[in-house]
């Protein structure tokens, strides 16, 4: 599986954006998003960004104010993940311009396009910010 | 309608509005959210296509950040993807992909959408169908698709190939039959040169080779070549996870790789490609003594870092290295102490971790003193994880490391004293086992309980209060190693205890009772004076009763310091005399009187006893006193009787129980506890899952060698719980028999074979009693008889009379999806070794096969296909052999197998010089598993 679940909240804890690798009822979401955000968003910033939760690790890093979490397997490479939300904060960058969290809020469903080309089945399958982001940018030409 | 969908599309909310309207907030989040709801409600059913898309569109939104179902527009979302607008289609694919799984109901409408998107011409439509399936896909989908999966494995436009690659996991997952047809071009794409295919395709082969490594050995030359070649550190990364688990399996495939791995080791300058590096090396490659020593020295520069993911991935590494090569955490000994303190509770708990792991018999104390002395300086969360990690170290496997108890014993009291300590329950756990299992560490423990006891302060901490319970049992239970039983009985009966939550103060109170028998014992029945324990065995406890509290303690320091001495005189040491007896009495009926009326049954119960107690002792001791000695030999006699008695009745000397103790009763007469037993199996036969670790009852030959293992252990535990969930059903059908659906086959089968007597049974059971035998016996043995007799036909006719049950079980599946890999690697009748796992899976399979035959045209074909790719390689040639085999005895089908395999690697050795190196490696783990196949031998 690699990757569990990918999350952006924001300082408030309202989460921004959800991306599940493997299938998990509302009810299931709610009670994990919920745990998760309150034991990331209580770190600071001299703290490590490697949090241990229920059989797996979380991931995270902060960006002004959005924090992206990662839910990966304990045997995925942490350092790695910081590098993936590094890229995909730099490719959100690039598509809209120092990404903030309303083009997050307003543009959702491309944010998630932009994770599903990065992403499949829980494991990285696309790096390049230019390939990431040349379908979507023929798709918004095209509409 | 059409004005009414009309004036829904002029009047819809858009996403956005739906957005800015949540933000402002203007009704508050819930009411706007459940207007919006009602809207897409109505929306969703409009027959125009654009407005169906923006309400899912909107419903997707809420559904994915504001936790609302969306299963009521499944059927709605798949009306959106029939439309041929692609934004609509990618509305639709992302709703699906967000809200359907395994059970949604419309799931099975699916299948022709996807198949139709799949064939298009437009790569981004077959790239949204594939991103879906990715998602959704289940067993029929993933078989209906593999076709059109397997054609996409070698589309020529990367973007549409890449995902099909990473699509294969999830298909794989949940159809293992397609990796006979679908493996080929996999492996084909490992070749390929561009970084987005392989990185893809090394994707999928590392979470392969995380659940089953083995299957993919012989593909180690194509990951060695990745390795050495690649220059992406991701798919760097993503080899080397391959490696660490294959590397274990193959000696000589860890000494090909250590010096790439070493040499990416020196020179990446990536920190994640760094980190994968040290970790491969630390789990899989430990024995390259060399290659350890320079992954710890890139560990160490990891520690010393500032930052703090380094420091803890470095404690991390360290802890994998601890395992083996413990000389490593003792190297850097100085900077995990020092984490200790750190700012982050996670490097802390992680150095913790390794502190606990370097705990060994002989530096257990001293380690406890350093964590003790850190636990009293931190927060009360961490404190609590060192004094429970030390708990659990040393309590470990029956106090393993632990030598010195008296030590120890003193710690635990120390570790209750600490201010944030609140793991009070372990304490008293582990006071009360160590009292009840070492027997020479009782005189410390009765004096560690004693200072806890008297310490007023401590009774107003309620994370102490267990320990103080048993603190107070002990010292009652143990009162005769105590040096001051009347102290004690102070301590016991102080104010304060109030305090105390009820069923702890009926243990005081408990205690007290047992210490109060004690003090009139030695008084009366030994005759004024005492020597408690030192009598009864060398142990110097002369007890000092004396009236003047303040010199409590000198006169135990006095005591152990002449300890020697005090046998000898013990009559110059005051005794507990008759008039401190009388105080001793007053002060209970002073102490416990009120407690007469508590609220509490068992405060109440225990002072009551207690009380009447002192009632019946208190005249005779008052008249002894006055009368002096002259009289006490015809009075006193009651009063000892009494006190005598009381005394027996608390000598008697408790004893951890056991586990199993409960095995040890034996049954009574009459008692049939497993009487209904015989009727379960027939019900079980067809309705538990072959797989099941108990006692199987559909006899699955997979099993074969977990049961006859099992079976010589016969633990009588485990038949009773299998049968316990069982007897629930088997009444439910007595009951409701008219329900079920007649029990054919496995019923006769188990019926048709009547219990036998068997030997080896007996043995087990030997020591218990003749009932016993006969009803176990009863009950074990119509479960062995299944399992003796079915395996025996499969095994001969190999396919003849099989129930593909394991098909629906997710860990058969697994072996499945393995054995299919290995099949399609190693050709599937060569491989003696694992006859009897793959075979047996490889049955169902090739049964559903044939009826595949009759459907799908294009799977068939595309199979032949990937036959007649190998056609030009040994493999199939092997295949069309062993097909001819294949109704031969498996005796002697293993035996020309195996000839066969050797045969072959000779050939092989002629044909190509150039893979040679690699084939052989491939070929040995055949070899190992080669003296296994014995087993079904063994069955006939």
């Amino acid at each position: 599986m690699g990757i569990r679940f990918i999350l952006m909240v924001n300082k408030q804890g309202q989460t921004r954006l959800a991306q599940y690798y493997e299938w998990l009822t509302l009810e299931e979401r709610r009670a994990l998003e919920g745990e998760i955000v309150r034991k990331c968003l209580a770190r600071n910033e001299q703290q490590c960004s490697f949090v241990e939760h229920r059989n797996y690790k979380i991931v995270y890093r902060r960006y002004a104010s959005l924090f992206f979490l990662v839910g990966v397997d304990n045997d995925e490479n942490e350092l790695a993940i910081l590098e993936f939300i590094h890229l995909l904060v730099e490719t959100m960058d690039r598509h809209f311009g120092n990404v903030c969290e309303l083009d997050i809020m307003f543009h959702l469903e491309k944010a998630h396009f932009m994770l599903e080309e990065m992403v499949m089945n829980g494991s990285i399958v696309e790096t390049s910010k230019a390939n990431i982001l040349s379908p979507i940018q023929l798709m918004e030409k095209a509409s | 309608m059409s004005g009414s969908s009309l004036m829904d599309s002029l009047f819809q909310r858009s996403l956005e509005d739906l957005i800015k309207g949540l933000r402002q907030q203007l009704i508050g989040e819930q009411a706007f959210i459940s207007k919006a709801l009602e809207e897409i409600c109505k929306e969703i059913k409009s027959t125009d296509l654009s407005t169906k898309a923006t309400a899912l569109l909107k419903l997707s939104h809420l559904s994915n950040l504001h936790f609302h179902g969306m299963s009521f527009a499944a059927f709605h979302a798949l009306e959106v993807l029939s439309s041929p607008r692609f934004s609509h289609k990618k509305i639709a694919y992302h709703a699906i992909s967000l809200s359907f799984h395994d059970s949604t109901p419309v799931l099975l409408l699916i299948t022709n959408h996807l198949r139709k998107d799949l064939n298009s011409t437009n790569e981004f439509e077959v790239s949204l169908s594939l991103q879906c399936l990715s998602r959704i896909a289940n067993v029929d989908l993933a078989r209906d698709l593999t076709p059109e999966v397997f054609t996409l494995l070698s589309s020529n436009k990367l973007y549409v190939r890449k995902r099909a690659v990473a699509v294969v996991l999830r298909v794989f997952e949940k159809y293992p039959d397609s990796v006979r047809v679908c493996f080929k071009r996999l492996v084909e794409n490992l070749e390929n040169s561009d970084p987005q295919i392989l990185s893809a395709v090394v994707g999928v082969f590392s979470e392969l080779a995380c659940k089953d490594p083995r299957s993919y050995l012989p593909l180690a030359p194509e990951f060695y070549k990745i390795l050495v070649d690649s220059r992406n550190n991701w798919i760097s990364i993503k080899v080397l996870k391959i490696f660490s688990k294959l590397a274990p399996l193959e000696p000589r495939l860890a000494k090909r790789v250590v010096e790439p791995i070493c040499d990416l080791l020196r020179n990446t300058g990536a920190k994640s490609l760094l980190f994968e590096c040290i970790r491969t090396v630390v789990t899989s490659l430990s024995e390259y003594e060399s290659a350890v020593r320079l992954a710890v020295g890139k560990v160490r520069e990891f520690l010393v870092d500032e930052d703090p993911n380094l420091k803890y991935l470095g404690l991390q590494a360290l802890r994998i290295v601890a395992e083996k090569h413990l000389w490593v955490v003792s190297e850097n000994k100085e900077v995990v102490i020092k984490s200790l303190s750190d700012a982050d509770p996670n490097i802390k708990i992680e150095s913790l971790r390794l502190v606990m792991a370097m705990v060994s018999g002989h530096n257990v104390s001293e380690i406890s003193r350093v964590l003790v002395n850190y636990a009293m300086k931190s927060d009360p969360v961490f404190c609590n994880e060192i004094l429970g990690s030390i708990l659990s170290t040393c309590s470990r496997n029956f106090y393993e490391i632990v030598v010195d108890f008296d030590w120890y014993v003193l710690l635990l009291g120390e570790m209750s004293r600490i201010p944030h300590c609140q793991m009070g329950e372990e304490i008293e756990n582990q006071l009360i086992d160590i009292g009840l299992r070492v027997k020479d560490v009782r005189p410390e423990l009765v004096r560690v309980a004693r200072d806890l006891l008297i310490d007023p302060a401590l009774l107003g901490n309620s994370f102490l209060h267990s320990v103080l319970s048993a603190s107070a049992w002990a010292s009652g239970e143990y009162v005769e190693f105590s040096r001051n039983p009347l102290e004690l009985m102070e301590a016991l009966l102080q104010p304060r205890t109030s305090l105390l939550p009820p069923s702890i103060r009926a243990i005081y109170i408990q205690s007290a009772f047992k210490v109060l028998v004690f003090c009139l014992h030695t008084c009366f029945v030994r005759g004024g004076s005492i020597v408690p324990s030192a009598s009864m065995d060398n142990f110097p406890a002369g007890v000092s009763a004396s009236a003047s509290h303040e010199s409590f303690d000198e006169i135990s320091v006095e005591n152990s310091a002449d300890a020697t001495v005090v046998h000898g005189q013990t009559h110059a040491s005051a005794p507990i005399t008759k008039a401190s007896i009388v105080n001793l009495l007053n002060l209970v009926e002073l102490a416990l009187g009120p407690l007469l009326g508590s609220n509490d049954v068992e405060v109440q119960e225990r002072a009551r006893n207690l009380l009447g107690f002192v009632d019946l002792t208190k005249p005779e001791v008052l008249n002894s006193s006055v009368q002096e000695k002259e009289d006490s030999e015809g009075k006193g006699v009651e009063t000892s009787k009494i006190i005598k008695l009381m005394c027996d009745a608390f000598s008697k000397e408790l004893g951890p129980v056991s586990l199993s103790a409960q095995g040890k009763v034996s049954l009574p007469d009459g008692l049939m506890l497993k009487e209904n037993l015989v009727d379960l199996e027939m019900i079980c036969g067809d309705i538990k899952p072959p797989s099941s670790y108990s006692f199987s009852f559909g006899s699955p030959y997979e099993e074969e060698k977990d049961w006859l293992s099992f079976s010589n252990l016969h633990i009588k535990e485990d038949s009773e719980q299998s049968n316990e969930s069982t007897s629930l059903l088997a009444e439910h059908r007595k009951r409701h028999g008219l329900y079920y659906l007649p029990s054919g086959k496995s019923e006769l089968i188990s019926n048709d074979y009547p219990p036998a007597k068997d030997p080896t049974l007996q043995g087990d059971i030997n020591d218990n009693t003749d009932d016993l035998v006969e009803i176990t016996e009863e009950s074990l043995n119509p479960k062995r008889k299944p399992n003796h007799g079915k395996p025996r036909p499969v095994v001969k006719l190999d396919e003849v009379d099989e129930k593909p049950v394991a098909m629906k079980q997710p860990e058969p599946r697994d072996d499945s999806l393995s054995s299919a890999v290995r099949d399609v690697l190693f050709g599937s009748e060569d491989i003696p070794p694992t006859s009897s796992r793959s075979n047996l899976s490889n049955n169902p399979s090739s049964k559903r096969k044939g009826k595949e035959k009759q459907h799908t045209d294009p799977r068939v074909e595309s199979r032949e296909n990937v036959i007649d790719r190998n056609s030009s390689s040994r493999r199939s040639k092997d295949r069309s052999h062993g097909k001819e085999r294949r109704y031969r005895s498996p005796k002697k089908k293993n035996a020309e197998e195996r000839k066969n395999t050797d045969q072959k690697e000779k050939e092989k050795r002629h044909r190509d010089h150039g893979r040679h190196k690699s084939r052989q490696r491939a070929e040995e783990p055949l070899k190992v598993p080669a003296q296994t196949s014995v087993i079904p031998d063994f069955l006939l």
